[in-house]
């Protein structure tokens, strides 16, 4: 089922938590919602799944405009951070919930329930708990129930908030490969949100990245952590170092040097790279030259800081541990992918 | 040595690292055997000194019969009244936010403060024949007042808070995201509320209907102004014990209060083993 987002604002007491937010989900695409906590991600995925309802804009269920549609007739599955499991079923009652409260006339029999119940236990490979309650499982245990929940109404679109939020780092890896898996295997439309870039860039067919209200930039992991398309992503996809440049005669300029990397443009801008990405020189006319004034052990590389321009500006970067210039107080490097951004104004 | 062992074999295994438990415990239990124990266990100790044929004789008394069956009836029915528009009033004090909600919050507690008996007079001053709500059901031959249903009311009266304090903080717990949950897997509001906020809401309206009810069999001073006390109609139980004593019964008296004591103690037993067993299989904390 494709999903169409248009022009979407939503504000809670007068304070905009979606700024005229626009985005198309194709059928059977698994898409990532990301961004820091208040960027307005989780409102988003309400204003889908109908638990909100926008202020202004629509949004489309396979062309058909759902705006106004409650949340019992969008047929949508979603999964809460905290489970939300009815505490007082068991885990099949818990799975069965949604076929049992259908009206007479579209409610399957009740060994038709049983046996999807089964059917779902046996997805999420939990089969044999189906008498337990939910007090009796785990945290990882408890999430698949509840994905298995949301499944059992055959939905339209499977929308999870934070999923993995609550879970401890190991379970949170495996349950990410298992919803993965399970996504391929059912080809339903997934949207997940998740303040994890990790999770995102690893889980996801599609990355949005949004701040402050606003999509930031929509794409494929390799998209949003190569050509970031805006300081923000760079900031918040991946590590970065930035630096104060100006852009004059095609050339990227540090206060009166050229440091040897090709731009067009003109005026004042800031030079994004990663900390990793760059190749370490001996000497150069022409390149980023610093004064090492901090150095820090990381797992596999050391990351020093470094003054540029005579302690203007200060960046980090990271160099092999056993590399010479660690132990240097001065280096010469040039980052092997950058972007650069122009100020405003 | 060996009254070193025979001391270390006395000590209770300390349950918690917290010290002290020894001292609360002790002092725990001198306490509740001052206050309750003692004066309970007095009371059957005074009932055991008649012989028991004397004792089936008071018990199988038609008057004694007709007293505990108004007492344990009429509380029976107020709690299970005031379990229903109880959670009612605390749904409307927890879900939506209106003027006067304050002060209709604090009003709730106005039973536990009023001393009994001007509750009493003022509710069969109401109910009478002649009284303000009494008059509109007269001319139906339905009397409140003087009858078990005045005494019904008195007690929905007085059982009214405990179920509202008992229900409203565990109400206001409940997650949003369950009843979101119900909501997106197409349970309408009528099925949220039914399947699956009132089943998690039922430990804490058990015991708000078993403290309503408890305090409902051993209420007097509400009750004996509008109950009329005609004897085999609406002569409640410990109505009978004081008139007993007052003809220096104590006898009679004790019989009675040890009979009330035994249903009493059976049925909160009862609804405490439901709740235990509720528990053990939902994980209540």
């Amino acid at each position: 089922m494709d999903v169409s987002v248009s022009h979407v604002t939503k504000e809670f007491a007068r304070f905009p938590a979606l700024n005229d937010v626009s985005l198309d989900i194709h059928s059977g695409e698994l898409i990532a919602l990301l961004g820091p906590s208040g960027s307005g991600k989780t409102t988003l995925l309400r204003l889908i799944a109908g638990l909100d309802q926008p202020t202004d804009g629509q949004i489309l269920f396979g062309g058909e405009d759902a705006s106004h549609k409650s949340v019992q007739e969008r047929n949508i599955g979603f999964v809460f951070q905290h489970y939300a499991l009815f505490r007082h079923m068991t885990v099949a009652e818990n799975i069965g919930f949604g076929l049992k409260v259908r009206p007479a006339a579209a409610r399957p029999p009740k060994t038709e329930i049983r046996r999807r119940v089964g059917e779902l236990l046996e997805m999420i490979q939990l089969s044999g708990l189906e008498k337990r309650y939910p007090n009796q499982l785990s945290g990882g245990q408890r999430q698949r129930v509840a994905l298995a929940r949301a499944m059992a109404i055959e939905p339209r679109v499977l929308l999870l908030d934070e999923p993995f939020g609550a879970l401890d780092a190991k379970v949170r890896k495996e349950l990410r490969k298992w919803l993965r898996d399970f996504h391929d295997r059912t080809g339903h439309t997934t949207v997940f949100v998740t303040h994890d870039q990790e999770e995102a860039l690893e889980l996801a067919d599609r990355v949005v990245v949004m701040s402050q209200g606003r999509i930031e930039q929509v794409g494929s992991a390799d998209d949003v952590y190569d050509r970031p398309s805006s300081p923000f992503v760079h900031r918040f996809i991946g590590e970065a170092s930035e630096v104060a440049v100006r852009m004059e005669d095609g050339e990227v300029w540090i206060d009166d040097r050229t440091v040897g990397l090709k731009a067009d443009g003109n005026g004042p801008a800031r030079l994004f790279f990663r900390p990793h990405d760059l190749e370490l020189l001996t000497g150069c006319g022409g390149c980023f030259e610093g004064v090492v004034v901090g150095s820090r052990r990381l797992a596999g590389a050391r990351r020093l800081e470094v003054e540029l321009g005579g302690g203007r500006h200060r960046v980090e970067i990271d160099v092999p541990v056993d590399h010479p210039a660690a132990m240097k107080s001065g280096l010469n490097f040039r980052p092997r992918h950058w972007r650069v951004f122009p100020v405003a104004g | 040595m060996t009254s070193a062992t025979a001391f270390k074999r006395w000590r209770v295994k300390e349950p918690s690292i917290i010290p002290g438990f020894g001292l609360t415990l002790g002092f725990s239990l001198a306490y509740l055997s001052l206050i309750i124990l003692i004066p309970l266990a007095g009371l059957v100790w005074r009932a055991s000194s008649l012989s028991g044929a004397e004792l089936l004789a008071i018990l199988t008394d038609a008057r004694t019969l007709a007293a505990l069956k108004v007492s344990f009836g009429t509380a029976l029915i107020a709690a299970a009244v005031n379990a229903v528009f109880g959670v009612l009033i605390c749904w409307v004090l927890v879900r939506y936010d209106f003027p006067g909600r304050r002060l209709i919050d604090a009003m709730v507690d106005l039973p536990f403060a009023l001393p009994t008996a001007v509750a009493g007079i003022s509710l069969s001053a109401l109910y009478a024949p002649q009284g303000w709500i009494g008059a509109w059901f007269a001319p139906f031959g339905i009397r409140i007042a003087y009858t078990p249903i005045g005494i019904t009311i008195a007690l929905i009266f007085i059982g009214l808070p405990f179920v509202v304090r008992t229900v409203q903080p565990v109400m206001e717990e409940i997650d949003r995201d369950v009843e979101e949950a119900a909501a997106t897997l197409g349970a309408n509001r009528f099925q949220t509320v039914f399947k699956v906020l009132l089943p998690g809401l039922a430990p804490a309206i058990l015991t708000g209907f078993a403290l309503a009810f408890a305090r409902g069999v051993g209420e007097y001073g509400s009750v004996v102004f509008i109950a009329g006390n005609i004897p085999y109609v609406s002569e409640i139980a410990p109505l009978l014990i004081v008139i007993r004593l007052e003809e220096f019964n104590y006898a009679g008296a004790t019989a009675i209060a040890t009979i009330m004591l035994a249903i009493s103690f059976a049925m909160l037993l009862v609804i405490n083993l439901i709740q235990a067993w509720s528990r053990a299989r939902y994980g209540h904390d």
